[in-house]
């Protein structure tokens, strides 16, 4: 990219964790961590699986970006992304086969989480190998960050428990373990992480007051919203 | 001579305020509570206490911590308290029943804006939360006069007489089992014009016709349960329930038929709670299709202003 304000190394990798978290920050990829954030043990799991797919189809498509034709793009991605989580599925069925029960379809499904074919889109295509392998990280660790929050949060007070240790007891409230539990401590979560990164809402609502308006395609064509 | 006062309208003023209505509504709560307390004994005044106690200390801190207006002694917090308690049997842990509060008092009417900003109605969903998370204590019905042994509601024994139901000598929670006490108070709102009495008569007469259409009882399903205490108190609730004659009328039935819907054909023996946080949902939709026009301003009927 001939661009005269590049960004450093450092904000590509950093920006994902916490600034431009792509799932409390960007709400992207919501499914997983209301599915399966009832023990934080499968909600790292879960992060860390998709933290090694996102680096390795940024990777791939950052080395293909200028063969791959724009009308094909999008399968093109796919075919990558499902290349690395089939190749996950695989690695996790050989040596984890407990984590991999316990994802069960999920595993399969981090294919169309769209953080992935996001960063692939938004960033990946545009950017040199290195910089998008640091943005792959900086992201999958965000992800896991909101993952392992999420699931802290509900098996802690929903369970009494921490990655299987017990902590509260008999004390807890079964109801955050399940689904309206998931909302609830997703809901939480977000609203802490926005006060703390952004401290003041947004003056107006619109495309532009977006935290992912800089690296967002629609913006830079003129959204119109 | 007297000074000229300029100040905006409403210049007449009703003496009755919030507090006003809500110290009515516990006055009308007394009944009930008052045969918990002679059913259950010790144990469900304490759990009262608690829970209406609780209930003002969260929304004192809930208030303090958001650094607004204290609100506690509007009473409503009190209202709240009490209503929960009345919803929970009486050998309720009480860590749990603080916890109905804090769900009730923070999370379902503070964190939305205080009084008149919950979309629904705090004891109600406080009480879903507790059944939930804890359904073996929330279903461990005392049997009155008795100290601990547990049975299960008249809407699964299908046992008790009619008189037992009214007067309130059957297992269930506090405020729930005499229908006669919680019939007394919600007399008393009526003829004291906090309640309009649309609502709860739609919801029983629903109920009725749906389970005298299905070849049950109807008396012995009104009377069982807690349908009395959720269409007198919890269906009536202001801010969470329709403002128009017809929007209550069609909020009433649609709380009877879902209870009826419920208790006959899912596994829960008891949904009058489930229906009216239903009901609660659909309240804008009702209020919006219910909607009084002024007079001459049939051309505008059903146009609405863009919202830009």
């Amino acid at each position: 990219m001939p661009d005269s304000k590049q960004p450093t190394l450092w904000h590509e990798f950093h920006k994902g964790i916490l600034r431009e978290n792509p799932n409390l920050i960007g709400l992207l990829g919501m499914c997983p961590v209301l599915a399966i954030t009832q023990e934080a043990k499968n909600a790292l799991g879960m992060g860390l699986a998709t933290t090694f797919v996102l680096i390795g189809s940024n990777f791939v498509i950052s080395l293909l970006r200028r063969l791959i034709p724009p009308s094909v793009k999008l399968p093109a991605y796919i075919v990558i992304i499902a290349g690395f989580v089939t190749l996950t599925e695989f690695l996790l069925h050989g040596f984890r086969p407990e984590l991999y029960s316990a994802l069960g379809t999920f595993l399969s499904l981090i294919t169309v989480n769209c953080i992935i074919l996001g960063r692939a889109e938004v960033f990946a295509s545009k950017n040199n190998v290195l910089r998008s392998v640091l943005d792959g990280i900086g992201m999958g660790l965000g992800f896991t960050l909101a993952l392992l929050l999420v699931s802290s949060f509900r098996e802690i007070l929903g369970a009494g428990t921490w990655f299987g240790l017990s902590v509260t007891g008999e004390y807890h409230i079964p109801v955050l373990t399940l689904a309206p539990g998931g909302f609830f401590a997703l809901g939480c979560v977000i609203a802490v992480i926005h006060r703390l990164v952004h401290k003041e809402p947004p003056q107006n609502i619109g495309c532009r007051s977006c935290p992912l308006a800089d690296s967002c395609a629609a913006s830079k064509g003129g959204c119109s919203q | 001579m007297n000074s000229l006062q300029v100040s905006a309208s409403p210049h007449a003023r009703a003496l009755i305020s919030t507090r006003h209505i809500m110290l009515a509504v516990i006055a009308a709560l007394l009944p009930a509570a008052l045969n918990g307390f002679i059913q259950f004994g010790m144990r469900a005044l304490i759990l009262l206490l608690v829970t209406t106690g609780s209930a003002m200390g969260f929304e004192m801190l809930a208030r303090l911590v958001m650094r607004r207006r204290q609100t506690v002694l509007d009473c409503s917090a009190a209202v709240t308290g009490l209503l929960l308690g009345l919803n929970l049997p009486a050998g309720m842990p009480f860590w749990q029943a603080v916890l109905g509060s804090f769900i009730a008092v923070v999370i379902v009417k503070q964190l939305f804006g205080g009084l008149g900003q919950n979309f629904a109605n705090p004891a109600i969903v406080a009480r879903i939360v507790l059944m939930l998370s804890f359904p073996a204590t929330m279903t461990a019905f005392q049997i009155p006069g008795t100290d601990a042994v547990s049975g299960a509601t008249p809407l699964v024994t299908g046992t008790a007489g009619y008189w037992d139901l009214l007067l309130g000598n059957t297992a269930g929670c506090i405020g729930e089992t005499s229908a006669a006490a919680i019939l007394l108070g919600g007399l008393f709102l009526c003829i004291c014009g906090i309640i309009s009495p649309v609502t709860p008569l739609a919801c029983i007469g629903s109920l009725a016709l749906c389970t005298w259409l299905a070849g049950n009882d109807p008396l012995y399903q009104i009377l069982s349960g807690g349908l009395m205490l959720g269409a007198v108190f919890m269906a009536t609730d202001y801010a969470t329930t329709p403002l128009t004659k017809p929007g209550k009328l069609l909020f009433g039935i649609g709380c009877g038929v879902l209870t009826f819907v419920i208790r006959q054909f899912s596994t829960y023996p008891e949904g009058m709670s489930f229906a009216i946080l239903l009901m609660n949902l659909l309240t804008p939709y009702l209020d919006r299709m219910t909607r009084t026009h002024p007079f001459g301003a049939d051309n505008l009927a059903g146009k609405e202003k863009p919202n830009a």
